[in-house]
């Protein structure tokens, strides 16, 4: 025993300098490439302040866009984003973290199984623009299934209506506040959800990985105490998923409100002059009304009112950031 | 290899909790352990040990169904707790769980304060006495309360290694089961900690019945009642097939084994 380690010690080639240099390259290497990020970002924002920040007025949040840029403002694409975004929230948490949890949880492994993951990690890649086309078809216009000369129409003789508002409007139960509208149109419920389509294939990944983060030794405590697969994913998978799951969902929605494609193509306004009253209404959104005004062609809108609104938007985006730090610390479970 | 043997059968009068018949578990397509029949007795500590993949755990899992939770895993023959046959159709594993508990080797209290990882079980059970004094009874029971009692509401894992396996303890015992299985519960543990779980399993005897697997020869022979030893299948020893090679009281299989294979392994000749 004793000869053959003396006999092995002198076969390692002594590298350590070697290991150390590269080591030390390595470590240059990935700090040129922060810098190389950052400074990028940095000459985005300090060009962005120089422009927008003299125009970040109070009629900015107070006024609608108007045709003198010293009254301009984006008040209804502030409006309209935020509650966009909100709906957009509250539609896919649900969804997302539900097949989430059914892909972990429940679905065997199997073909069927695997295919759907495929597709979920090759939505999540999916350009935005073909989710507003499919938003556009799906939710906007409902294959025209309410249009007047329609075959559902023209069998069930639905009184359909053309005009400000194209299709079927009804009360739900005769409720005179769940007022349906079908299809739904150009309205801030069909872009929120576009919006969720577009987001839901990252909020499910990312709940999906906060899932299978939570140790298998915790759920086999769980069920070793003769709980039921529902009551341990209640009480004990998603509580300590949920930081995770709440991250994922806040960083997809920071990609929501900074989307426009999709929103045009499901027809959102540049101009709305008002705000709306319900889900059903018009809209705009804070990167439409940027990019409105970038096409004008004073100087005013295209740069100075800009900058501004996407100034308002990136503060838009830090809140949103915050609330997610906020909401990790909060749900954070101790070990 | 005949393997199936039965502790002598002079104290008719004890009850039995826990038997298989016949029984063989199965991962896919292959054979983990092969035609275990043996009965465990109410109120004693029976011990299972044996080499590493002999199927000691396969066969405790199946006491309370837990090897339901892995796929593939598959069961022939009978197993019973009482005289209800656990993997009949009509059987809810849910429900047997909650009487036949269980610890595992590594402890894994739940990520909540020491208070809720009791009150876990019976709020599922919709407990409705006094949850602080069932807490409290079942950290006495085991023998945590004096260490944690002004401390209930801080984090489990602000525990040692034995504490949390004594909170594990404490939190199977709170759904009033009546079997514990214990899958090396000091493996994990220092000897101190170790003797500890030991003299809490000898108090916890009086009310349960106690099945501890573990790879510890003094600790088999200082606990338990009875003790089984299983192996490998010596006749097709390329398949690694688990069996019952013998099982009779811890005395007996200590001084005076009957089968050679079971003497080698207590005498630390196994291999
Ligand atoms: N989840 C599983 N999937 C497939 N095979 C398994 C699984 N668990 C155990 N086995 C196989 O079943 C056999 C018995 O395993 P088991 O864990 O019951 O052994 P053990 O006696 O408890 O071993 P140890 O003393 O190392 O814990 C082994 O051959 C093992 O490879
Ligand atoms: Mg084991």
């Amino acid at each position: 025993m004793e000869n053959k380690s003396v006999i092995l010690a002198p076969i390692y080639k002594d590298n350590l300098r070697n290991r150390k240099i590269i080591g030390k390259i390595f470590n240059i290497l990935l700090l040129i490439s922060v810098l190389a990020g950052l400074f990028m970002l940095t000459v985005l924002l300090v060009d962005i302040a120089i422009e927008g920040v003299p125009w970040l007025r109070p009629e900015l949040f107070t006024n609608y866009h108007s045709r003198k840029p010293e009254n301009a403002g984006m008040k209804s694409a502030i409006v309209g984003s935020f509650i966009v975004i909100s709906l957009t929230g509250i539609i896919s948490f649900p969804v997302g973290v539900g097949a989430a949890i059914y892909l972990e949880e429940y679905a065997r492994k199997n073909r069927f199984t695997d295919f759907i993951n495929l597709n979920i990690n090759n939505l999540a890649g999916v350009p935005s623009i073909v989710y507003g086309m499919l938003g556009l078809v799906v939710f906007g216009r409902m294959f025209g299934l309410f249009s007047k000369d329609s075959w559902l129409v023209q069998t069930f003789s639905l009184p359909v209506q053309s005009g400000m508002v194209n299709g079927l409007v009804f009360n739900l139960f005769g409720i005179p506040w769940l007022e349906i509208h079908l299809p739904f149109g150009r309205s801030m419920l069909a872009g929120a959800l576009t919006m969720s389509l577009l987001i839901l294939p990252v909020v499910i990944i990312a709940s999906r990985e906060s899932i299978r983060a939570v140790p298998p030794s915790i759920r086999e405590a769980g069920y070793a105490m003769g709980t039921t697969k529902w009551y341990v994913t209640r009480t004990l998978v998603l509580p300590i998923a949920l930081p995770g799951i709440l991250t994922g969902m806040i960083l997809a929605l920071s990609r929501a409100i900074g989307e426009t494609a999709p929103l045009i193509i499901m027809g959102a306004f540049t101009y709305v002059p008002f705000l709306p009253n319900s889900i059903w209404d018009q809209f705009t959104a804070m990167p439409i009304q940027i990019y409105n005004w970038i096409t004008l062609p004073q100087e005013d809108y295209r740069i100075h009112l800009a900058a501004a609104g996407i100034i308002v938007l990136l503060l838009f985006l830090f809140i949103l950031n915050g609330i997610a730090v906020y909401l990790r610390n909060k749900f954070q479970v101790k070990w | 290899m005949e393997a199936n043997i039965l502790p002598s059968v002079k104290t008719q009068n004890e009850e039995i909790i826990l038997s298989t018949k016949n029984a063989s578990f199965f991962y896919h397509d292959k054979t983990a352990v092969k035609n275990v029949t043996l009965n465990i007795k109410k109120n004693k500590i029976t011990s299972f040990i044996g080499p590493s993949g002999c199927g000691k755990s396969t066969l405790l899992r199946s006491f309370n169904r837990m090897n339901d939770l892995i796929p593939g895993a598959s069961v022939e023959g009978d197993v019973y707790y009482k005289d209800q046959n656990l993997y009949k159709s009509s059987i809810d594993p849910v429900k047997i769980r909650q009487q036949v508990g269980m610890v595992f080797q590594k402890p894994n209290p739940f990520p909540k304060s020491i208070y809720e990882n009791i009150a876990f079980g019976p709020k599922i059970n919709q407990f409705q006495g006094n949850m602080d004094e069932l807490v409290e009874s079942c950290l006495m029971k085991a023998a945590l309360w004096d260490e944690v009692k002004d401390k209930l509401n801080e984090s489990a894992y602000a525990l040692s290694g034995g504490q949390q396996q004594r909170l594990c303890i404490a939190r199977a015992l709170a759904v009033f089961p009546d079997v514990l299985l214990m899958d090396e519960p000091a493996s994990a543990l220092d000897p101190i900690a170790t003797l500890r779980i030991e003299d809490l399993m000898n108090d916890l005897k009086e009310e349960y019945t106690i099945v501890v697997v573990t790879h510890n020869m003094q600790q088999a022979s200082r606990v338990s009642d009875y003790t089984a030893f299983m192996s490998i299948d010596r006749d097709r020893i390329d398949e690694r097939i688990g069996v019952l090679v013998e099982y009779d009281e811890t005395i007996k299989i200590f001084t005076n084994p009957k089968n050679k294979e079971t003497e080698d392994y207590i005498t630390g000749r196994f291999g």
